[in-house]
């Protein structure tokens, strides 16, 4: 028996998944221990975020197999933000911690949105904020967050230099501690130790 | 439980925020009231169908009001945050809702009466229409979110999410109805209030399964 | 596993209901054409007058087996919904998608004679009876589960969404039947009612037996044809598809 130090966080077998009336990627295998890093990466419309909605288990593949270790929910970080534009970065925050079944004050999502850069705007509605301000409440959701295995797509989208170091020292800091990350990229994200995962086959 | 209370608690919020697209429902209520008192040739036929129309309209409204439940969620991404993490689901869908019926079916219950009163009814129909309305508005918000969960991938459906309910509204709006009616001919309305009860009771427990599954199948993409 | 147990094993998986299903289809066909042509020469030329209404009963024996054949098949969309949500069984799904639009033709037909025979037997076109209102309810429910199939882009969201509304609504039907009775069983005259009607004699009921189960054979023929029809579509780039469309000269 593998130890729950070693046993996958992820594993893939077999993935089938069709977009509509395409075919988009088959016989797709792979095996996300803790401390590792899957990058997906392939051009636009090659089934990357397919994958991790399956990998999520948002979608039911068409055949294959999807196995999360712990029963324990994955953070999902996708194109759409899952912030609501009417509410505040902080009350945001704090449904999101709710549903994952966390309690925090709003004093901790101070600070984690302070470390993200959005200190002054924690009050503001996330619909005044610009694209990557919203992009680093969802980074916000990452410091916080005690979920083992990260899925993320496209974590570069509209950041700056500074947002892009932030989202490297994140990964970083959640692989160091046992974590793992699946994420799709056209461009590449160059994690350490990183498997890359090309699509199409 | 407190993933119900965190839902209900955010979702007041945004409705306070989103300042008069809550009130939508209610004004829709009140127009059509007046619709159909213009409609009425007389104080007599007004006063006949004033019961009858107040549920019907409140039928309307409750389903009218549905498109919008999910449609920011599903816009914004909360909704697949909340089927990943929200397990089991229903939880979470009984805050929404309870959180929705409060601004689009508690005030019914008040409006109701009023409408009913504007259309000439007799003051003797009034508690059975309220308590009725107290009793079968919930129905009509669990049954449209049935609707709206199954509708909520395709957006703009607010049609069709009155085509799919009011047709499973049909025994809430005879029973709500009938206590009404039962009451404006001197009758005793309890066992109608009763029928709407055991329906409450029964949308209560199934609903939030069918909606959990709607919204699964909705966000399926 | 028994010779049986594979065979219907073999039914529930589309690739082998595609041909196993072609001889059920054609009997459906053939047993189903032949009672209703027997079924209403019976009825309409042979079978005694109504000595209360005359000839104009005599729509019964389209109304009957329509309206029956249109609750029936609600329920079974209510059954393959939960096949197809429980156990993942894709035919399941296709039945469905097939089946709406016949039930609601059903509906429809029964609605349409059942106000055709209500002008000369009640004076009035429509009628707010208890069985009239069930099924006019039933219709829009109908209406509804076709109309959300078609605003969904998606073959498999479309299909797991129609089967959850099948199911619900089913749950329903029973409740707008009680419902609708007492309503109208309180607030109108009885003597609309079928209910007291005496019984018929074997002469009359025996041609609406023939075309009760000459329909069912009937819509069994379509919805056979419908499904083999749904699974060519939905395995269209399965190599079997491909390789069955070759050989019969069309091209993939």
């Amino acid at each position: 028996m593998a130890s729950p130090q070693t046993e996958p966080l992820l594993s893939i077998r077999g993935l089938a998944c069709s977009g509509g009336r395409r075919r988009l990627f088959c016989g797709i295998d792979a095996t996300l221990r803790p401390g590792d890093a899957i990058e997906v990466r392939g051009a636009n419309g090659s089934g990357k975020t397919t994958l991790l909605r399956c990998a999520a288990g948002l979608l039911t593949p068409h055949a294959g197999d999807v196995r999360r270790a712990g029963g324990q929910a994955p953070l999902y970080l996708g194109h759409k933000s899952g912030m609501s534009s009417l509410l505040s970065p902080i009350e945001n925050m704090r449904w999101h911690l709710a549903l994952a079944g966390a309690v925090a004050s709003a004093a901790a999502c101070g600070a984690a949105l302070e470390q993200v850069g959005l200190g002054a705007e924690r009050h503001d509605p996330c619909g005044n904020l610009s694209a990557g301000q919203q992009r680093r409440v969802g980074l916000a959701r990452l410091a916080m967050s005690d979920a083992r295995l990260w899925l993320l797509d496209e974590p570069f989208s509209a950041l700056d230099a500074g947002g892009r170091k932030l989202v490297l020292a994140l990964i970083a800091a959640h692989r160091a501690g046992g974590g793992g990350v699946l994420c799709a990229t056209h461009e590449g994200l160059n994690l350490p130790d990183a498997q890359v995962l090309r699509l199409p086959l | 439980m407190s993933i119900a209370i965190a839902q209900t608690r955010r979702d007041l919020a945004i409705v306070v925020r989103s300042r008069g697209e809550a009130l939508n429902p209610l004004a829709f209520f009140a127009l059509a009231t007046l619709l159909f008192g213009l409609a009425g040739p007389s104080p007599e036929t007004r006063a006949a169908i004033a019961p009858g129309a107040v549920w019907a309209l409140a039928a309307l409204a409750t389903a009218l009001s549905m498109e919008g439940l999910f449609r920011r969620d599903v816009e914004e991404g909360a909704l697949e945050q909340l089927l990943l993490h929200a397990r089991p689901l229903w939880p979470a869908v009984l805050g929404k809702l309870f959180a929705h019926w409060c601004v689009t079916g508690l005030p019914l219950v008040v409006l109701g009466p009023v409408a009913a009163l504007a259309l000439q009814a007799s003051t003797d129909v009034l508690p059975a229409l309220a308590l009725g309305l107290l009793l079968g508005t919930p129905t009509l918000t669990f049954i449209g979110a049935i609707a709206a969960a199954l509708t909520a991938g395709i957006g703009r459906g607010s049609l069709l999410v009155a085509l799919i309910a009011l047709p499973l509204c049909v025994p809430t709006l005879i029973f709500g109805a009938g206590a009404a009616f039962a009451a404006a001919a001197g009758a005793d309305a309890t066992p109608q209030l009763l029928w709407l009860a055991a329906l409450l009771a029964a949308a209560a427990t199934a609903a939030p399964f069918a909606v959990g599954a709607g919204l699964r199948v909705s966000q399926e993409h | 596993m028994g010779p049986l147990r594979t065979y219907f094993h073999k039914l529930g998986s589309p690739r082998w209901f595609f041909d196993l299903a072609r001889p059920w289809g054609i009997g459906f066909a053939v047993v189903g054409v032949s009672l209703l042509v027997v079924g209403w020469v019976w009825g309409l030329a042979f079978a005694p007058e109504d000595y209360q209404q005359g000839n104009s009963f005599r729509i019964i024996y389209v109304h009957v087996p329509s309206a029956h054949l249109a609750q029936a098949l609600y329920v079974a969309m209510g059954v393959a919904g939960v096949t197809a949500l429980v156990w993942r069984v894709k035919l399941a799904d296709m039945f469905i998608a097939v089946v709406a639009p016949v039930g609601l033709a059903m509906a429809g037909m029964a609605l349409a004679t059942g106000a055709i025979w209500g002008r000369p037997t009640w004076g009035a076109w429509w009628v707010w009876d208890a069985r009239t209102t069930s099924m006019l309810v039933l219709f829009f429910l109908l209406v509804g589960l076709v109309a959300l199939r078609q605003a969904i882009p998606s073959e498999r969201q479309a299909g797991r969404a129609a089967a959850v509304l099948a199911i619900v609504g089913t749950v329903n039907v029973p409740i707008i039947k009680y419902s609708v009775e007492w309503w109208l069983t309180l607030h109108q005259p009885a003597s609309f009612s079928f209910s007291s009607a005496p019984a018929m004699p074997p002469s009359m009921w025996m041609p609406l037996v023939v075309n009760v189960i000459g329909l069912y054979s009937f819509a069994g023929a379509l919805i056979v044809a419908g499904l083999r029809n749904e699974i060519l579509h939905r395995e269209r780039d399965a190599q079997w598809v491909r390789e069955r469309l070759a050989a019969g000269g069309a091209r993939p």
